[in-house]
């Protein structure tokens, strides 16, 4: 059994949620990202999402835009991003990472040579927003060759018949996109994003986590009831953006620390196991 | 069986290894309406007149082929024919491609349509078709693009467009491409996306091709007016490839015609500013299709440059990279210098003041026409008119006005 898995199973048994936040590599200096990843750990992040830089990032609005430049001026490579990750698992050997980014660095790096070096650093999911699934059975292959999650994006858009084709490639979990829009829009409608959790999880058989628009431990709580995972990523990354150096680890631990006790006092809507 | 060039893409928009649909799961109903949309309307014969009846009558076509005597003689080679799409309504082919989407969109009952641009001449299209069909209009653009090409930005204003400044990024066009695609991710259920030339995921390099190829169904049939033949070679010059596409695509069953795409050489390939993803690029994904890009070792799009802003783009439609990879057209490159000294000749010789994209198809058939006997032909596909481009050339000759 993969890490992620083993966390969700785990978070089953005890009736919680899995608190996932996204930071970008690199982001604003390579040398943060190691200590910040310990901080999400440290905060209660149960799996860590980790953004990899890329110069033209189309489906994430300004904050995460920002957060890519920033790395991209610091010379931060899917090389390197691969290396931090190996830094990290030395001392960490439980929280899963997931990284998160576009197809070309990877293409550029070749698909096989990518699952390889990804594996040997320790990645367990892989994120590629522009695959989607008619154009990632191959990708999706090659990182199951090596233990290695393959995980999609599902939106309040897709038919019935792309979740279930999303299913048949998706192992991990689903990332259920919340709203129509880029990463770090304004609202979510709850109710919304209710009534598709349900359909989705029976139609793919993996945990849904919800993201894109959740912003504070009041939506976090909520979208807690709802789903198997939340979602936190530009919020973060406003935080990083505002802190001096010294003391974006700090600011980010409170941050995320707020959120994760909201997850935990959230009840479990019935039903839920 | 065999697949034939003109057959492509295949049904989920692949032109053999290149194209596909590569974007975010939030965009994809978006293109499964567009595809159901755009099909039916290809069966549709209201659709299709209605689309005939705007070219001729607003767009001004058939634009004319235009036999360029004085300059042939000058070269001393083969006979060149320019297709003259500097003389349609907004002064280039875009506009070709715009009443058709714009056609589509209003059959989709969107009320709002958005669009991508560099120079200006695609926002102005867009913009031109938007007051025509009574539709709101908003126009992306490089804040870098917008300081550089002032003049298009106030004939936007002018047509009721929104224009607003993208400042992320390199802040050119492949920056305003990406924010378009966010305003259409986020207001999908009311907005069309007119992508301006035939690069994005499927459908658009089909449709857009489509759209434009009605410039090389005239040239065939013009062609054989005035010469009783067809050209020995079509010439065009490719940013994204639009103008080529529809010159090449109704030719590329016609086996013994050479089909050249021109691609902006810059400062020259070896001192890395220029903008020739075909020539020196590697394939890769970049807005929602894969093939060729200018990239670095990393996969990170790399800043590009031409003297021309509607070739300054790192990418390239799909199709060329497959016409590239199986060999039916080949791809050169031609430099800033050269494209100007194109500009000045027609100017000069054949009093037409062609746009520097243009440009560089026109250096191109220049080199090559003195190499030919005096009886072959070279169709150059004129895409557009260099009246935008005064202020860059004055600019190069030291002239302030």
């Amino acid at each position: 059994m993969g890490r992620i898995q083993q966390v969700f199973a785990r978070l089953q048994g005890e009736g919680r949620k899995a608190l996932i936040p996204f930071i970008t590599a690199g982001d604003p200096d390579p040398g943060l990202t190691v200590p910040l990843l310990r901080t999400l750990v440290r905060a209660g992040a149960d799996v860590i999402e980790l953004g990899v830089p890329f110069s033209d990032p189309m489906a994430d609005g300004p904050t995460i835009q920002r957060a890519s430049e920033r790395a991209l001026a610091k010379g931060v490579s899917l090389r390197q991003v691969l290396s931090l990750v190996a830094t990290f698992r030395d001392e960490d050997r439980t929280t899963p990472i997931v990284l998160m980014g576009y197809a070309n660095p990877i293409e550029a790096m070749g698909v096989g040579a990518f699952a390889a070096a990804a594996a040997a650093a320790g990645v367990d999911g892989v994120l590629v927003v522009d695959y989607p699934p008619e154009e990632s059975a191959d990708f999706a292959a090659a990182l199951q060759r090596h233990a290695i999650d393959p995980i999609f994006l599902l939106a309040p858009t897709s038919s019935d018949a792309r979740i279930a084709e999303v299913g048949a490639l998706a192992s991990g979990y689903i990332y259920y996109v919340s709203l129509k829009g880029v990463t770090g829009s304004a609202t979510l409608d709850v109710a919304a994003v209710a009534a598709r959790i349900p359909e989705i999880r029976a139609r793919t058989g993996v945990p849904v986590g919800v993201g894109f628009g959740i912003r504070d431990a009041a939506t976090a709580a909520a979208v807690a009831r709802i789903a198997d995972a939340v979602v936190v990523g530009s919020r973060l990354i406003e935080e990083i953006e505002r802190s001096a150096a010294a003391t974006a680890c700090d600011n980010v631990l409170n941050l995320l620390s707020g959120i994760r006790q909201a997850i935990d006092a959230a009840a479990p809507a019935t039903g839920e196991p | 069986m065999a697949v034939h060039d003109h057959d492509l893409p295949d049904a989920t928009g692949h032109f053999g290894p290149y194209g596909g649909v590569f974007v975010a799961e939030t965009l994809i109903a978006a293109l499964d309406e567009l595809r159901e949309a755009y099909a039916a309307a290809q069966r549709d014969p209201q659709f299709l007149a209605e689309f005939e009846h705007d070219l001729q009558h607003y767009v001004g076509r058939p634009s004319p082929l235009y036999h360029a005597r004085r300059w042939s003689e000058r070269l001393g080679g083969a006979q060149i024919y320019l297709k003259r799409e500097d003389l349609n309504h907004t002064g280039a082919h875009k506009i070709n491609n715009c009443i058709g989407q714009a056609l589509l969109a209003r059959r989709m009952h969107k009320p709002r349509v958005i669009a991508e641009t560099g120079a200006g001449q695609h926002g102005v299209a867009t913009a031109t078709v938007a007051a025509r069909f009574g539709m709101e209009c908003v126009v992306y653009m490089g804040a870098e693009d917008i300081r550089r090409q002032a003049a298009n930005v106030y004939r936007m204003k002018l047509l009721g467009a929104t224009v607003v400044p993208v400042e992320s990024g390199s802040r050119t066009l492949k920056d305003a491409l990406n924010e378009a695609m966010r305003d259409w991710v986020t207001r999908v259920a009311d907005t069309f996306y007119i992508i301006g030339t035939v690069a994005g995921p499927h459908p658009y390099p089909m449709m857009v091709r489509d759209f434009q190829s009605v410039i090389g169904r005239e040239c065939i049939r013009q062609m054989q007016e005035q010469c009783g033949r067809q050209p020995d070679a079509v010439i065009a010059c490719v940013g994204g490839g639009s103008n080529a596409m529809g010159i090449f695509h109704p030719y590329l069953a016609a086996a013994g015609v050479r089909l050249i795409g021109v691609e902006a050489a810059g400062e020259g390939i070896a001192s890395g500013r220029h903008a020739a993803s075909l020539t020196a690029g590697q394939p890769g994904v970049l807005h929602g299709n894969r093939t060729y890009l200018l990239q670095d070792e990393n996969g990170q799009i790399i800043e590009t440059h031409s003297i021309s802003a509607g070739l300054d783009y790192p990418g390239v439609g799909p199709e060329h990279a497959w016409l590239k990879d199986s060999g039916r057209a080949e791809y050169v490159g031609v430099t800033d210098g050269e494209a100007l000294q194109a500009f000045h000749d027609l100017c000069r010789i054949e009093g037409i003041m062609p746009a520097l994209e243009s440009s560089h198809a026109l250096a191109y058939a220049g080199r090559l026409a003195p190499s030919l006997a005096r009886d072959a032909i070279l169709l150059v596909n004129l895409s557009g008119r260099g009246d935008k481009d005064m202020h860059t050339v004055a600019d190069k000759s030291g002239i302030r006005f």
